[in-house]
């Protein structure tokens, strides 16, 4: 790659500069400053989606009372069941009985608490979902955290 | 509790920034001692540079592809062949993870951890995956924010304590468990004669001559064979995961560009003033040239994951430009395992 064919394609990670490696006019490798490149960025947006997708069908079956509202945070936060009982540090049976809504309604304060501090949120905003997803995840996330 | 006696505190340590977070980490640590070390004479020496298609190794249920050597390897490898003594600690408990940081950073030691890339609040959202390969150096602490030198940023930034406390502690495939390093004793004088060609060679035997199908040159020739087969065996949709994920292990940000091939090339030619052999500048070049061929391959993959190009014409294409890949590179390490 040249030092002026490094591409400079924004628009996912906002103004993050990262650096690549290419040739000046001399053959010398030299570090340049890049803002992305398209094709990294399809396949980033395609794996994006495929987590969007998957938080959506979990919505849906917590709206249709199939799924307690841990399932939405814990897709949200690419989490498998696996990953988050090792964040809880509890059994994994106990964190798929959880899943579903009539035993997460009898929970105990505690074990909500616990929930809601892995996932970095409030007991109250652990048992509620919002109506829909932004079709694009990664950015819900960016205006969220500024 | 009992308060913290540990006040404000900053080490004056030099943040460059790099495209990998390792070879980043083990060149600015050895800098802060006065090593003259670029990032890609780092990756160079610690080998850094790998190829593995593992289809029964599954990340979000997509096979595992690799551009790189595993975890700690660059890290290791480059100060075992400098000869720099390194001291690495890891920690059950969270409280005694943090309050060893802060020891070091009052002793003046700036102190590289590990972390998961998903709980650092400073990554662009877009970027936050479950992946717990990152590294970084703490070298300050104000108040409640650790200052961190993290090398894929253009500048240094700050960091709260207990986020940098969850990331440290990060759980899931190679969690870090609290894990920092740092370096105890650097050598004077190094000679980087032997430990560029230690880092060459080693480079040459893991792509070239690792008897497993799924590793090295054989494994670029192993997707090659098994990515024409995707859009029958795992229907168009899957494909095009299977096809996207390889492009991002490929470009993700920290490979400077083509799975790693363009730092390699900088190696090669700070390698070739190191051991003196304009060869291997030559060398360079053709690493340049292979480099170029695996953009190619991820500008198709695109193409085609956007709806720009059906299956028919990507698969086989892909599949050739792999192939060539492997031809090259396979040229290009039996040459270099004759310098």
């Amino acid at each position: 790659m040249k030092k002026s064919e490094v591409p400079q394609d924004g628009g996912m990670a906002g103004n993050m500069r990262e650096i690549a490696y290419a040739v000046d006019e001399n053959g010398h490798y030299v570090k340049v400053e890049s803002l992305g490149w398209e094709p990294k960025i399809v396949a980033l947006k395609q794996a994006w989606g495929v987590i969007s997708q998957e938080v959506e069908d979990i919505l849906e079956k917590i709206k249709a009372g199939k799924l307690s509202p841990l399932a939405f945070h814990m897709a949200k936060n690419q989490m498998s069941l696996g990953l988050l009982s090792d964040y809880m540090e509890i059994a994994k049976w106990r964190v798929k009985r959880h899943m579903k809504p009539k035993i997460f309604n009898r929970l105990k304060p505690d074990v909500i608490e616990k929930y809601a501090s892995v996932f970095g949120i409030t007991a109250k905003e652990l048992k509620t979902i919002p109506n829909q997803v932004a079709q694009e995840l990664y950015k819900d996330n960016i205006t969220k955290n500024k | 509790m009992v308060a913290r006696q540990i006040g404000d505190h900053e080490i004056n340590f030099e943040h460059r920034q790099s495209a990998h977070c390792e070879s980043g980490v083990t060149a600015n640590l050895l800098h802060h001692y006065g090593v003259e070390m670029s990032e890609a004479l780092a990756f160079g020496i610690g080998s850094g540079l790998f190829f593995g298609y593992i289809p029964f190794i599954k990340i979000n249920n997509l096979p595992l592809t690799t551009f790189r050597i595993s975890t700690g390897g660059i890290f290791n490898r480059t100060m075992k062949r400098l000869g720099v003594s390194v001291e690495t600690k890891r920690f059950r408990n969270r409280r005694q993870a943090m309050k060893a940081l802060d020891q070091k950073i009052m002793e003046n030691i700036p102190t590289g951890c590990q972390t998961g890339g998903f709980w650092l609040p400073y990554f662009p959202a877009a970027y936050r995956f479950h992946f717990n390969m990152h590294n970084l150096v703490v070298y300050g602490k104000q108040k409640d924010n650790y200052m961190i030198s993290d090398p894929i940023f253009s500048d240094p930034v700050l960091c709260q304590e207990k986020d940098l406390e969850k990331a440290r502690f990060a759980k899931g495939a190679l969690a870090p468990k609290g894990r920092m390093y740092w370096l105890s004793n650097v050598p004077k004088k190094i000679d980087f004669k032997v430990p560029v060609q230690e880092g060459i060679q080693e480079v040459c035997n893991t792509m070239t001559k690792t008897p497993v199908p799924i590793l090295g040159v054989t494994g670029i020739r192993f997707l090659a064979k098994r990515m024409l087969k995707w859009p029958h065996k795992l229907g168009h949709e899957k494909a095009a995961l299977y096809l996207g994920q390889v492009i991002r292990m490929q470009e993700e940000i920290g490979t400077g560009g083509a799975g790693f091939r363009f730092i390699f090339g900088a190696f090669l030619q700070e390698a070739s003033e190191i051991l003196d052999k304009p060869a291997l500048f030559d060398i360079s070049k053709e690493m340049t040239e292979t480099g170029d061929l695996w953009r190619e391959f991820a500008v198709v993959g695109a193409k085609h994951c956007k709806g720009r190009l059906s299956a028919e014409e990507t698969y086989p294409e892909m599949s050739k430009i792999l192939l060539e890949c492997a031809g090259r590179e396979e040229d290009i390490f039996k040459k270099l395992m004759k310098i």
